[in-house]
Protein backbone atom coordinates (compact mmCIF):
# COMPACT_ATOMS: atom_id res chain seq x y z
CA UNK A 1 0.00 0.00 0.00
CA UNK A 2 2.78 2.44 0.82
CA UNK A 3 5.38 1.68 -1.80
CA UNK A 4 8.49 3.75 -1.50
CA UNK A 5 10.14 2.90 -4.81
CA UNK A 6 10.00 5.22 -7.84
CA UNK A 7 9.04 8.01 -5.50
CA UNK A 8 8.92 11.38 -7.25
CA UNK A 9 10.65 14.51 -6.05
CA UNK A 10 9.26 15.56 -2.65
CA UNK A 11 6.88 18.50 -2.66
CA UNK A 12 8.40 21.78 -1.56
CA UNK A 13 5.55 22.83 0.78
CA UNK A 14 6.70 26.40 0.26
CA UNK A 15 3.54 27.83 1.76
CA UNK A 16 4.53 26.63 5.19
CA UNK A 17 7.04 28.23 7.51
CA UNK A 18 10.26 26.15 7.55
CA UNK A 19 9.82 24.76 11.08
CA UNK A 20 6.37 23.39 10.18
CA UNK A 21 7.41 21.65 6.97
CA UNK A 22 8.57 18.53 8.73
CA UNK A 23 5.14 18.06 10.27
CA UNK A 24 3.42 17.51 6.95
CA UNK A 25 3.68 14.92 4.24
CA UNK A 26 5.76 15.95 1.24
CA UNK A 27 4.77 13.08 -1.05
CA UNK A 28 2.70 13.77 -4.15
CA UNK A 29 -0.35 11.57 -4.76
CA UNK A 30 0.19 8.55 -6.95
CA UNK A 31 -2.01 6.59 -9.31
CA UNK A 32 -3.56 3.32 -8.23
CA UNK A 33 -4.10 0.62 -10.82
CA UNK A 34 -7.52 -1.07 -10.60
CA UNK A 35 -7.60 -4.71 -9.51
CA UNK A 36 -8.39 -7.40 -12.06
CA UNK A 37 -11.68 -7.13 -13.92
CA UNK A 38 -13.89 -9.42 -11.82
CA UNK A 39 -12.72 -8.10 -8.45
CA UNK A 40 -12.85 -4.48 -9.56
CA UNK A 41 -16.37 -4.95 -10.95
CA UNK A 42 -17.49 -6.38 -7.63
CA UNK A 43 -15.84 -3.54 -5.71
CA UNK A 44 -17.30 -0.95 -8.03
CA UNK A 45 -20.73 -2.47 -7.46
CA UNK A 46 -20.25 -2.11 -3.70
CA UNK A 47 -18.85 1.41 -4.08
CA UNK A 48 -21.84 2.44 -6.15
CA UNK A 49 -24.29 1.04 -3.58
CA UNK A 50 -22.62 2.77 -0.66
CA UNK A 51 -22.05 6.44 -1.42
CA UNK A 52 -21.03 8.40 1.64
CA UNK A 53 -21.32 12.12 1.13
CA UNK A 54 -18.89 14.49 2.75
CA UNK A 55 -21.17 16.66 4.85
CA UNK A 56 -19.59 20.00 4.01
CA UNK A 57 -21.86 22.69 2.59
CA UNK A 58 -19.52 24.41 0.18
CA UNK A 59 -22.04 26.83 -1.28
CA UNK A 60 -25.67 27.90 -1.23
CA UNK A 61 -26.62 24.82 -3.28
CA UNK A 62 -25.96 22.66 -0.24
CA UNK A 63 -29.39 23.76 0.97
CA UNK A 64 -30.79 21.34 -1.61
CA UNK A 65 -28.84 18.47 -0.05
CA UNK A 66 -30.68 18.69 3.26
CA UNK A 67 -34.09 17.64 1.92
CA UNK A 68 -32.50 14.44 0.63
CA UNK A 69 -32.24 13.21 4.22
CA UNK A 70 -35.90 13.83 4.94
CA UNK A 71 -38.62 11.25 4.56
CA UNK A 72 -39.87 12.90 1.40
CA UNK A 73 -36.74 12.17 -0.67
CA UNK A 74 -34.98 9.63 1.56
CA UNK A 75 -31.58 9.14 -0.03
CA UNK A 76 -30.78 6.30 2.39
CA UNK A 77 -32.78 3.88 0.26
CA UNK A 78 -30.21 4.36 -2.52
CA UNK A 79 -27.35 3.65 -0.13
CA UNK A 80 -26.45 7.34 0.07
CA UNK A 81 -25.77 8.82 3.48
CA UNK A 82 -23.96 11.83 4.86
CA UNK A 83 -20.66 11.21 6.60
CA UNK A 84 -19.16 13.94 8.75
CA UNK A 85 -15.49 13.37 8.04
CA UNK A 86 -13.56 13.41 4.76
CA UNK A 87 -11.57 10.37 5.84
CA UNK A 88 -14.60 8.12 5.60
CA UNK A 89 -16.63 9.64 2.82
CA UNK A 90 -16.39 8.79 -0.84
CA UNK A 91 -18.47 11.48 -2.55
CA UNK A 92 -17.67 15.16 -2.32
CA UNK A 93 -20.61 17.35 -3.21
CA UNK A 94 -19.63 20.83 -4.35
CA UNK A 95 -22.73 22.75 -3.36
CA UNK A 96 -22.87 25.54 -5.86
CA UNK A 97 -20.57 28.55 -6.24
CA UNK A 98 -17.15 28.30 -4.69
CA UNK A 99 -15.42 31.44 -3.53
CA UNK A 100 -11.64 31.46 -3.49
CA UNK A 101 -11.71 31.13 0.28
CA UNK A 102 -13.96 28.06 0.04
CA UNK A 103 -11.86 26.57 -2.74
CA UNK A 104 -8.97 26.35 -0.32
CA UNK A 105 -11.11 24.26 2.03
CA UNK A 106 -12.46 22.25 -0.89
CA UNK A 107 -8.94 21.33 -1.96
CA UNK A 108 -7.92 20.40 1.58
CA UNK A 109 -11.00 18.26 2.13
CA UNK A 110 -10.76 16.60 -1.28
CA UNK A 111 -7.16 15.63 -0.75
CA UNK A 112 -7.93 14.19 2.68
CA UNK A 113 -10.50 11.78 1.26
CA UNK A 114 -9.51 8.18 0.69
CA UNK A 115 -9.71 6.94 -2.86
CA UNK A 116 -11.55 6.07 -4.96
CA UNK A 117 -13.30 9.38 -4.43
CA UNK A 118 -15.98 10.98 -6.52
CA UNK A 119 -17.03 14.57 -6.98
CA UNK A 120 -20.55 15.75 -7.77
CA UNK A 121 -20.78 19.43 -8.63
CA UNK A 122 -24.22 20.92 -8.48
CA UNK A 123 -25.56 24.18 -9.81
CA UNK A 124 -24.63 26.28 -12.80
CA UNK A 125 -22.01 28.13 -10.77
CA UNK A 126 -19.73 25.12 -10.71
CA UNK A 127 -19.91 24.77 -14.48
CA UNK A 128 -19.37 28.31 -15.77
CA UNK A 129 -19.70 30.63 -12.82
CA UNK A 130 -23.46 30.95 -13.24
CA UNK A 131 -24.82 34.22 -11.93
CA UNK A 132 -21.37 34.95 -10.47
CA UNK A 133 -19.70 34.75 -13.89
CA UNK A 134 -18.11 38.20 -13.51
CA UNK A 135 -17.40 38.09 -9.80
CA UNK A 136 -13.84 38.82 -8.70
CA UNK A 137 -13.98 36.32 -5.87
CA UNK A 138 -15.57 33.14 -7.18
CA UNK A 139 -14.03 30.52 -9.37
CA UNK A 140 -15.78 29.73 -12.62
CA UNK A 141 -15.10 26.10 -13.45
CA UNK A 142 -14.57 23.70 -10.58
CA UNK A 143 -13.00 21.00 -12.76
CA UNK A 144 -9.93 23.13 -13.29
CA UNK A 145 -9.16 22.66 -9.62
CA UNK A 146 -10.39 19.16 -8.76
CA UNK A 147 -11.63 16.42 -11.10
CA UNK A 148 -15.42 16.28 -11.32
CA UNK A 149 -17.40 13.14 -12.14
CA UNK A 150 -20.94 14.46 -12.46
CA UNK A 151 -22.34 17.93 -12.99
CA UNK A 152 -25.92 18.71 -12.06
CA UNK A 153 -27.22 21.83 -13.76
CA UNK A 154 -29.77 24.26 -12.43
CA UNK A 155 -29.92 27.25 -10.19
CA UNK A 156 -30.74 25.58 -7.82
CA UNK A 157 -31.15 21.99 -8.95
CA UNK A 158 -34.11 20.39 -7.23
CA UNK A 159 -33.52 17.45 -4.84
CA UNK A 160 -34.95 15.19 -7.57
CA UNK A 161 -32.22 16.41 -9.91
CA UNK A 162 -29.66 15.58 -7.25
CA UNK A 163 -31.03 12.07 -6.90
CA UNK A 164 -30.87 11.70 -10.70
CA UNK A 165 -27.29 12.94 -10.57
CA UNK A 166 -26.39 10.37 -7.95
CA UNK A 167 -27.94 7.63 -10.11
CA UNK A 168 -25.76 8.85 -12.98
CA UNK A 169 -22.73 8.74 -10.68
CA UNK A 170 -23.62 5.17 -9.80
CA UNK A 171 -23.72 4.24 -13.48
CA UNK A 172 -20.31 5.84 -13.99
CA UNK A 173 -18.84 4.01 -11.00
CA UNK A 174 -20.32 0.69 -12.13
CA UNK A 175 -18.79 1.20 -15.58
CA UNK A 176 -15.41 1.79 -13.94
CA UNK A 177 -15.09 5.29 -15.37
CA UNK A 178 -14.99 7.19 -12.07
CA UNK A 179 -11.21 7.44 -11.81
CA UNK A 180 -11.00 11.02 -10.57
CA UNK A 181 -8.40 10.13 -7.97
CA UNK A 182 -6.03 8.82 -10.63
CA UNK A 183 -6.71 11.79 -12.90
CA UNK A 184 -5.83 14.11 -10.03
CA UNK A 185 -2.60 12.23 -9.36
CA UNK A 186 -1.69 12.14 -13.08
CA UNK A 187 -2.24 15.86 -13.67
CA UNK A 188 -1.26 16.88 -10.17
CA UNK A 189 1.07 19.63 -11.39
CA UNK A 190 -1.62 21.18 -13.57
CA UNK A 191 -4.28 21.10 -10.86
CA UNK A 192 -1.87 22.50 -8.28
CA UNK A 193 -0.78 25.31 -10.59
CA UNK A 194 -4.42 26.25 -11.21
CA UNK A 195 -5.16 26.21 -7.50
CA UNK A 196 -2.16 28.32 -6.63
CA UNK A 197 -3.06 30.80 -9.38
CA UNK A 198 -6.27 31.77 -7.59
CA UNK A 199 -5.44 31.06 -3.95
CA UNK A 200 -3.04 33.86 -3.11
CA UNK A 201 -2.53 33.12 0.58
CA UNK A 202 -1.31 29.55 0.13
CA UNK A 203 -0.35 28.58 3.68
CA UNK A 204 -0.93 24.84 3.64
CA UNK A 205 1.04 21.82 2.48
CA UNK A 206 1.05 21.16 -1.25
CA UNK A 207 -0.75 17.87 -0.72
CA UNK A 208 -2.93 17.47 2.35
CA UNK A 209 -2.88 13.87 3.36
CA UNK B 1 -19.03 -37.01 22.07
CA UNK B 2 -16.66 -34.34 23.32
CA UNK B 3 -14.98 -32.59 20.36
CA UNK B 4 -11.21 -32.19 20.22
CA UNK B 5 -9.50 -28.85 20.75
CA UNK B 6 -9.30 -28.26 17.00
CA UNK B 7 -12.94 -29.21 16.66
CA UNK B 8 -13.88 -26.72 19.33
CA UNK B 9 -11.92 -23.97 17.61
CA UNK B 10 -13.72 -24.86 14.38
CA UNK B 11 -17.08 -24.71 16.15
CA UNK B 12 -16.16 -21.38 17.70
CA UNK B 13 -15.28 -19.97 14.26
CA UNK B 14 -18.61 -21.16 12.84
CA UNK B 15 -20.36 -19.60 15.82
CA UNK B 16 -18.45 -16.34 15.29
CA UNK B 17 -19.39 -16.36 11.60
CA UNK B 18 -23.05 -16.81 12.47
CA UNK B 19 -23.08 -14.03 15.07
CA UNK B 20 -21.25 -11.65 12.71
CA UNK B 21 -23.82 -12.11 9.98
CA UNK B 22 -26.67 -12.01 12.46
CA UNK B 23 -25.28 -8.80 13.96
CA UNK B 24 -24.94 -7.17 10.55
CA UNK B 25 -28.48 -8.13 9.54
CA UNK B 26 -29.72 -6.92 12.93
CA UNK B 27 -28.12 -3.50 12.44
CA UNK B 28 -29.53 -3.32 8.92
CA UNK B 29 -33.04 -4.31 9.92
CA UNK B 30 -33.07 -1.95 12.90
CA UNK B 31 -32.02 0.93 10.63
CA UNK B 32 -34.90 0.00 8.37
CA UNK B 33 -37.35 -0.13 11.26
CA UNK B 34 -36.17 3.31 12.43
CA UNK B 35 -36.74 4.56 8.90
CA UNK B 36 -40.30 3.23 8.93
CA UNK B 37 -40.94 5.09 12.19
CA UNK B 38 -39.74 8.27 10.48
CA UNK B 39 -41.98 7.60 7.45
CA UNK B 40 -39.09 6.72 5.15
CA UNK B 41 -38.36 3.65 3.06
CA UNK B 42 -34.94 3.27 4.59
CA UNK B 43 -31.73 1.61 3.55
CA UNK B 44 -31.67 -2.01 2.40
CA UNK B 45 -31.24 -4.60 5.14
CA UNK B 46 -27.93 -5.68 3.59
CA UNK B 47 -26.49 -2.14 3.55
CA UNK B 48 -23.96 -2.88 6.38
CA UNK B 49 -22.38 -5.56 4.15
CA UNK B 50 -22.02 -3.09 1.27
CA UNK B 51 -20.50 -0.49 3.57
CA UNK B 52 -17.93 -2.95 4.86
CA UNK B 53 -17.01 -4.14 1.35
CA UNK B 54 -16.74 -0.54 0.22
CA UNK B 55 -14.53 0.46 3.14
CA UNK B 56 -12.29 -2.55 2.62
CA UNK B 57 -12.04 -1.86 -1.11
CA UNK B 58 -10.59 1.62 -0.62
CA UNK B 59 -7.34 2.00 -2.50
CA UNK B 60 -5.29 3.99 -0.07
CA UNK B 61 -5.14 4.43 3.67
CA UNK B 62 -3.28 6.69 6.04
CA UNK B 63 -1.54 5.83 9.24
CA UNK B 64 -0.98 7.79 12.43
CA UNK B 65 1.37 5.36 14.13
CA UNK B 66 1.25 1.90 15.63
CA UNK B 67 -1.33 2.61 18.31
CA UNK B 68 -3.64 3.93 15.61
CA UNK B 69 -3.57 0.48 13.99
CA UNK B 70 -3.92 -1.30 17.30
CA UNK B 71 -7.07 0.64 18.30
CA UNK B 72 -9.42 -1.27 15.96
CA UNK B 73 -7.50 -4.48 16.68
CA UNK B 74 -8.15 -4.06 20.41
CA UNK B 75 -11.76 -3.20 19.67
CA UNK B 76 -12.16 -6.34 17.57
CA UNK B 77 -10.38 -8.41 20.21
CA UNK B 78 -12.80 -6.99 22.78
CA UNK B 79 -15.80 -7.93 20.63
CA UNK B 80 -14.58 -11.43 19.76
CA UNK B 81 -13.35 -12.02 23.32
CA UNK B 82 -16.71 -11.02 24.77
CA UNK B 83 -18.51 -13.42 22.49
CA UNK B 84 -16.07 -16.30 22.89
CA UNK B 85 -16.73 -16.71 26.61
CA UNK B 86 -20.52 -16.65 26.46
CA UNK B 87 -22.63 -19.70 25.55
CA UNK B 88 -24.76 -18.44 22.65
CA UNK B 89 -27.15 -21.38 22.82
CA UNK B 90 -27.51 -23.29 26.08
CA UNK B 91 -26.75 -27.00 25.75
CA UNK B 92 -25.52 -26.70 22.15
CA UNK B 93 -22.06 -28.07 21.36
CA UNK B 94 -21.74 -25.85 18.31
CA UNK B 95 -22.68 -22.57 19.97
CA UNK B 96 -21.29 -22.96 23.44
CA UNK B 97 -17.99 -21.32 22.39
CA UNK B 98 -15.45 -21.48 25.25
CA UNK B 99 -17.98 -20.64 27.93
CA UNK B 100 -16.73 -23.38 30.25
CA UNK B 101 -13.42 -21.53 30.57
CA UNK B 102 -14.34 -17.99 31.49
CA UNK B 103 -16.80 -16.42 33.82
CA UNK B 104 -18.89 -13.28 34.03
CA UNK B 105 -16.02 -11.10 35.30
CA UNK B 106 -13.88 -12.02 32.30
CA UNK B 107 -16.72 -11.13 29.94
CA UNK B 108 -17.26 -7.79 31.68
CA UNK B 109 -13.55 -7.12 31.38
CA UNK B 110 -13.69 -7.82 27.65
CA UNK B 111 -16.65 -5.48 27.21
CA UNK B 112 -14.61 -2.55 28.52
CA UNK B 113 -11.26 -3.65 27.16
CA UNK B 114 -12.27 -2.84 23.59
CA UNK B 115 -13.44 0.63 24.50
CA UNK B 116 -10.19 1.46 26.29
CA UNK B 117 -8.09 0.15 23.39
CA UNK B 118 -10.14 2.20 20.99
CA UNK B 119 -9.66 5.25 23.19
CA UNK B 120 -5.88 4.90 22.98
CA UNK B 121 -5.96 4.33 19.22
CA UNK B 122 -8.34 7.17 18.50
CA UNK B 123 -6.26 9.60 20.54
CA UNK B 124 -3.23 8.67 18.45
CA UNK B 125 -5.13 9.97 15.40
CA UNK B 126 -4.54 13.46 16.77
CA UNK B 127 -7.92 14.81 15.74
CA UNK B 128 -9.49 17.01 18.44
CA UNK B 129 -12.93 15.52 17.85
CA UNK B 130 -11.55 12.05 18.49
CA UNK B 131 -10.31 13.18 21.89
CA UNK B 132 -13.65 14.81 22.70
CA UNK B 133 -15.51 11.69 21.59
CA UNK B 134 -13.22 9.50 23.67
CA UNK B 135 -13.63 11.61 26.79
CA UNK B 136 -17.41 11.63 26.36
CA UNK B 137 -17.46 7.91 25.69
CA UNK B 138 -15.35 7.01 28.69
CA UNK B 139 -17.25 9.26 31.09
CA UNK B 140 -20.57 7.89 29.87
CA UNK B 141 -19.16 4.37 30.15
CA UNK B 142 -18.10 4.99 33.75
CA UNK B 143 -21.63 6.13 34.51
CA UNK B 144 -23.58 3.27 32.93
CA UNK B 145 -21.15 0.77 34.36
CA UNK B 146 -22.57 1.46 37.82
CA UNK B 147 -26.13 0.16 37.23
CA UNK B 148 -24.75 -2.62 35.03
CA UNK B 149 -22.27 -3.76 37.68
CA UNK B 150 -24.99 -3.60 40.34
CA UNK B 151 -27.31 -5.79 38.30
CA UNK B 152 -24.49 -8.26 37.62
CA UNK B 153 -23.79 -8.36 41.38
CA UNK B 154 -27.50 -9.00 41.96
CA UNK B 155 -27.46 -11.89 39.48
CA UNK B 156 -24.27 -13.33 41.00
CA UNK B 157 -25.72 -13.11 44.51
CA UNK B 158 -29.03 -14.60 43.43
CA UNK B 159 -27.57 -17.65 41.70
CA UNK B 160 -24.48 -17.91 43.89
CA UNK B 161 -22.14 -18.21 40.90
CA UNK B 162 -20.32 -16.19 38.24
CA UNK B 163 -20.41 -19.01 35.70
CA UNK B 164 -22.69 -17.92 32.85
CA UNK B 165 -23.65 -21.47 31.90
CA UNK B 166 -24.73 -22.14 35.50
CA UNK B 167 -26.73 -18.91 35.54
CA UNK B 168 -28.53 -19.98 32.36
CA UNK B 169 -29.07 -23.47 33.76
CA UNK B 170 -30.70 -22.01 36.88
CA UNK B 171 -33.18 -20.09 34.72
CA UNK B 172 -34.44 -23.08 32.73
CA UNK B 173 -37.99 -24.30 33.19
CA UNK B 174 -40.21 -21.51 32.00
CA UNK B 175 -40.73 -17.80 32.35
CA UNK B 176 -41.16 -17.95 36.15
CA UNK B 177 -37.49 -18.92 36.50
CA UNK B 178 -36.07 -16.09 34.42
CA UNK B 179 -34.23 -13.30 36.22
CA UNK B 180 -36.82 -11.02 34.65
CA UNK B 181 -39.46 -12.70 36.83
CA UNK B 182 -37.38 -13.42 39.92
CA UNK B 183 -35.56 -10.09 40.18
CA UNK B 184 -37.16 -7.51 37.86
CA UNK B 185 -35.37 -4.55 39.48
CA UNK B 186 -31.95 -5.88 38.50
CA UNK B 187 -33.20 -6.38 34.94
CA UNK B 188 -34.55 -2.83 34.75
CA UNK B 189 -31.21 -1.40 35.91
CA UNK B 190 -29.35 -3.59 33.44
CA UNK B 191 -31.62 -2.67 30.53
CA UNK B 192 -31.14 1.04 31.19
CA UNK B 193 -27.38 0.45 31.27
CA UNK B 194 -27.80 -1.43 28.00
CA UNK B 195 -29.27 1.67 26.36
CA UNK B 196 -26.08 3.52 27.26
CA UNK B 197 -23.89 0.64 26.17
CA UNK B 198 -25.32 0.42 22.68
CA UNK B 199 -25.04 4.18 22.16
CA UNK B 200 -28.38 4.70 20.50
CA UNK B 201 -30.47 7.72 21.36
CA UNK B 202 -30.75 9.17 23.97
CA UNK B 203 -27.14 8.23 24.76
CA UNK B 204 -25.68 8.71 21.29
CA UNK B 205 -23.73 11.88 22.01
CA UNK B 206 -20.45 9.92 21.90
CA UNK B 207 -20.68 9.32 18.17
CA UNK B 208 -23.00 12.21 17.32
CA UNK B 209 -22.35 12.75 13.61
CA UNK B 210 -23.58 16.32 13.39
CA UNK B 211 -21.95 17.51 16.56
CA UNK B 212 -18.48 15.99 16.86
CA UNK B 213 -17.91 14.31 13.50
CA UNK B 214 -18.60 10.69 14.44
CA UNK B 215 -16.50 10.91 17.64
CA UNK B 216 -13.65 8.47 18.30
CA UNK B 217 -13.47 6.95 14.78
CA UNK B 218 -13.13 10.38 13.10
CA UNK B 219 -9.73 9.59 11.62
CA UNK B 220 -10.39 5.93 10.87
CA UNK B 221 -10.83 5.03 7.22
CA UNK B 222 -10.55 2.24 4.69
CA UNK B 223 -9.93 -1.23 6.08
CA UNK B 224 -9.58 -0.01 9.68
CA UNK B 225 -13.09 1.41 9.43
CA UNK B 226 -14.24 -1.87 7.90
CA UNK B 227 -12.82 -3.63 10.94
CA UNK B 228 -14.67 -1.30 13.30
CA UNK B 229 -17.91 -1.86 11.38
CA UNK B 230 -17.49 -5.64 11.56
CA UNK B 231 -16.74 -5.40 15.24
CA UNK B 232 -19.87 -3.38 15.81
CA UNK B 233 -21.91 -6.35 14.60
CA UNK B 234 -19.98 -8.91 16.66
CA UNK B 235 -19.99 -6.75 19.77
CA UNK B 236 -23.71 -6.04 19.51
CA UNK B 237 -24.40 -9.73 19.07
CA UNK B 238 -22.19 -10.63 22.03
CA UNK B 239 -23.82 -8.10 24.35
CA UNK B 240 -27.31 -9.22 23.32
CA UNK B 241 -26.44 -12.87 23.94
CA UNK B 242 -24.97 -11.95 27.32
CA UNK B 243 -28.11 -10.10 28.32
CA UNK B 244 -30.29 -12.92 27.10
CA UNK B 245 -28.27 -15.38 29.20
CA UNK B 246 -28.20 -13.31 32.35
CA UNK B 247 -31.74 -11.98 32.45
CA UNK B 248 -34.00 -13.60 29.89
CA UNK B 249 -33.51 -17.28 30.45
CA UNK B 250 -30.94 -17.99 27.73
CA UNK B 251 -31.85 -19.95 24.62
CA UNK B 252 -32.06 -23.67 23.98
CA UNK B 253 -31.98 -23.35 20.19
CA UNK B 254 -30.84 -20.82 17.62
CA UNK B 255 -34.38 -19.72 16.78
CA UNK B 256 -35.16 -18.76 20.38
CA UNK B 257 -31.81 -16.95 20.51
CA UNK B 258 -32.67 -14.90 17.42
CA UNK B 259 -36.14 -13.98 18.65
CA UNK B 260 -34.99 -13.03 22.15
CA UNK B 261 -31.96 -11.00 21.08
CA UNK B 262 -34.01 -9.24 18.42
CA UNK B 263 -36.56 -8.18 21.01
CA UNK B 264 -33.84 -7.06 23.46
CA UNK B 265 -32.20 -4.96 20.76
CA UNK B 266 -35.57 -3.61 19.75
CA UNK B 267 -35.86 -1.87 23.13
CA UNK B 268 -33.01 0.37 21.96
CA UNK B 269 -34.90 1.42 18.87
CA UNK B 270 -38.13 1.82 20.81
CA UNK B 271 -36.51 4.18 23.31
CA UNK B 272 -34.24 5.80 20.75
CA UNK B 273 -37.06 6.82 18.46
CA UNK B 274 -39.07 8.28 21.32
CA UNK B 275 -36.45 10.32 23.18
CA UNK B 276 -34.03 12.98 22.03
CA UNK B 277 -30.31 12.92 22.73
CA UNK B 278 -28.89 13.62 26.18
CA UNK B 279 -25.81 15.73 26.71
CA UNK B 280 -22.96 13.89 28.42
CA UNK B 281 -23.47 15.55 31.78
CA UNK B 282 -27.19 14.83 31.61
CA UNK B 283 -26.65 11.17 30.82
CA UNK B 284 -24.10 10.79 33.63
CA UNK B 285 -26.53 12.34 36.10
CA UNK B 286 -29.26 10.10 34.73
CA UNK B 287 -27.28 6.88 35.11
CA UNK B 288 -26.10 7.72 38.60
CA UNK B 289 -29.64 8.59 39.70
CA UNK B 290 -32.67 6.34 39.42
CA UNK B 291 -31.00 3.40 37.57
CA UNK B 292 -28.32 3.15 40.27
CA UNK B 293 -30.95 3.20 43.03
CA UNK B 294 -32.93 0.54 41.17
CA UNK B 295 -29.75 -1.50 40.85
CA UNK B 296 -29.04 -1.22 44.59
CA UNK B 297 -32.63 -2.28 45.31
CA UNK B 298 -32.06 -5.24 42.96
CA UNK B 299 -28.97 -6.28 44.92
CA UNK B 300 -30.85 -5.99 48.23
CA UNK B 301 -33.74 -8.10 46.90
CA UNK B 302 -31.29 -10.72 45.64
CA UNK B 303 -29.48 -10.76 48.99
CA UNK B 304 -32.74 -11.23 50.92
Amino acid sequence: MFEKKDRPVPLANEGLVPEERGLFCDAAPREYAPANKVVEDFWNWARAQSLWILGFGTGCGAIELRPLMTSRYDMYRYGIQPRPTPRQSSVFVIGGYASVKTLKRIVRSYEQMMGPKFVVALGSCTINGGMYWDSYNTIKRIDQYIPVDVYITGCMPRPEALLAGFQELKRIIRAGRAEGQNAYARDFGWYKANQKKVIKDWNMPDYNW
Amino acid sequence: MEPTVLGRIGYALVSLFVITNYGLLLIGSMARISAKVQGRVGQPVWQPYLDIIKSTAKRNAISHGIMFYLGPVFRLAGGVGTYMFIPAVYGSVLFRNFSDSGDLLLVMYFIFFGQLGMALGASEGGHPYSAIGVSRGLSQMTAFEVPFALSVIAVAVQYGTLDITAIVAAQQGGFAHWTLATNPLAVIAAMIAFLGMSMHNPFSVVIAPQEIPIGPPTEYQSNLLGMLQTNRAIFNGAKLVLYMNLFFGGATNILVMVVKTFLIYFINIFVGQAFPRFRTDQSIRFFLGVPTLVGIAGVIIAAI
